[in-house]
């Protein structure tokens, strides 16, 4: 079994890709490091190996959490399943 | 290995003054950018010497200068080095570097160029590098236990896979490392930015989280003063960005994964300066692969350990710098570059201790003399950091 994807935490807002070549409409097998858990996803989006998919709908505004921890903004709204990154995501700092 | 780490030993090079180094360079190490010519004629005549050519050295005055000179002397003081020949322009900061490394005991002598002129100062110093290089040549390894020893750790060209498992992979290892009472040391100021809160609950004391805070907070103060945007390709890096990473938060989250689960943070340290005790130290440092990796020699560690994502292929010349990745792509493309494949961890074929274990064998086979990919594929990076114009 491949796993396609990796999620630090339950709680998170997003998974990271970790196969290539990752197609809109495949269905991938993700696993939630921390809970040990794996889940089932459709990507929405082409994403490259390391890229970032949503794995819940986002909104323009809402606070991105990773390792259960914010990361940044969303500056678009996201579905789950989508590319996310620095088109529709900012830091806060600086 | 997988057995307690205080069974464990090495076999290094006992130092003067007590250090235990794991390489036996004799270094020609120029004061200054004008005396990279002879330092590098030196070693060509000697073969065996390396000599450390870098771009400063002039004019550097205040807290810029002290750093300039304690990061020479601390890498000719550094246990990898078994004797150093410095060469300035003058004889005035010449000797102070001189002095600076002759307190550990170890053999150095220097030579200044004015008065003198290029050839006649490198037949000289090339007959000092002869007689330090035959010296050096008759120390044998000796056994240490495993806690003499002194790792540095510092990320570089990291995406999403360092924060998933080759950070974790060094975390595991600085947490057992740090139980053994080994020496450790992080730094990389900016790149705690989002995760400042987490290792500020790890300091040991509430004074030595004040000490963490100021250094952040005055870092911090750094970038406001002189930003443009919100540092997008410099921190993070077009290279993080291309990786996945995202925000400078993201990155640090996965950044701080180096410090494991267990490890405190039991003192602070500023630029290149010696740590005074066994444990976790944060330097406080520019998060420059190069920069922090040679200010970690100057601090005296002996080996250094580096997760990369996209794949930094950074070396250092006095320290064997070890490579760490969980990127499928980088070990398909980049493998000559990596010391330790942790892939595993993404696919659930390797746990997280196991991939710790993987580390601290290869950190034993290095510091026994196991050659690192960088050390190699000549990888020689030696970077100063400055802290403002020169005069």
């Amino acid at each position: 079994m491949t796993i396609h994807f990796v999620v630090h935490d339950e709680h998170d807002s997003v998974g990271v890709v970790v196969v290539e070549g990752l197609k809109s409409r495949q269905p991938l097998t993700g696993w939630i490091m921390d809970q040990d858990k794996m889940i089932e996803f459709t990507a929405k989006s082409d994403i490259p190996i390391g890229h970032k998919l949503a794995i819940r709908d986002i909104a323009a505004g809402d606070t991105i959490i990773k390792y259960g921890v914010d990361i940044g903004r969303a500056v678009a709204p996201i579905g789950a399943g989508e590319h996310l990154h620095v088109h529709n995501v900012k830091t806060k700092r600086w | 290995m997988g057995m307690k780490l205080g069974s464990q030993s090495f076999e290094g090079y006992r130092r003067e003054n007590g250090r235990m180094g794991v390489r036996n360079h004799v270094i020609i190490l120029p004061v200054d950018d004008l005396s990279n010519a002879a330092c590098e004629a030196v070693a060509n005549n000697i073969k065996g010497t390396l000599a450390i050519p870098h771009s400063y050295g002039r004019l550097q005055f205040g807290a810029d200068l002290e750093l300039h000179f304690r990061t020479l002397i601390g890498v000719g003081a550094n246990p990898n080095v078994a004797g150093v020949v410095v060469i300035g322009i003058e004889p005035g900061w010449t000797g102070r570097i001189v002095e600076g490394i002759a307190r550990t005991g170890k053999p150095v002598e220097g030579f200044w160029i004015e008065q003198h002129g290029d050839i006649a100062t490198v037949a000289n110093a090339s007959r000092a590098a002869y007689r330090l290089l035959k010296h050096a040549s008759r120390i044998k390894r000796s056994k240490a236990p495993l806690s003499e020893l002194w790792v540095s750790t510092k990320c570089g060209e990291s995406d999403t896979t360092s924060g998933l498992a080759s950070c974790p992979t060094v975390g595991n290892a600085f947490d057992k490392l740090w139980e053994n009472g080994n020496t450790l040391v992080f730094g990389e100021t900016t790149e705690l930015t989002g995760g400042e809160h987490l290792v500020k609950a790890r300091c040991r004391t509430p004074e030595i989280a004040a000490q963490f805070q100021a250094m952040f907070d005055r870092y911090q103060g750094v970038v406001e003063a002189n930003k443009t945007n919100d540092l997008s390709e410099s921190q993070p890096t077009k290279g993080n960005i291309e990786g996945g990473l995202t925000t400078i938060e993201e990155k640090a989250l996965g950044n701080i994964q180096k410090i494991g689960k267990k490890c405190l943070v039991d003192g602070v340290i500023d630029k290149a300066e010696v740590p005074t005790g066994s444990g976790l130290w944060f330097m406080d440092s520019s998060s420059a692969a190069a920069e922090m990796v040679t200010l970690c020699a100057a601090s005296g560690y002996a080996v250094h350990t580096f997760p990369t994502g996209q794949g930094n292929v950074i070396g250092n010349p006095i320290l064997p710098v070890i490579k760490i990745t969980a990127n499928p792509r980088t070990m398909r493309t980049m493998s000559e570059h990596i010391d330790v494949d942790v892939t595993g961890i993404l696919q659930k074929s390797m746990n997280m201790d196991d991939a710790g274990e993987a580390l601290l064998d290869c950190i034993v086979r290095t510091a026994d003399g196991e050659l690192s990919a960088a050390e190699i594929l000549g990888h020689r990076e030696f970077s100063l950091t400055r802290l403002y114009e020169s005069a």
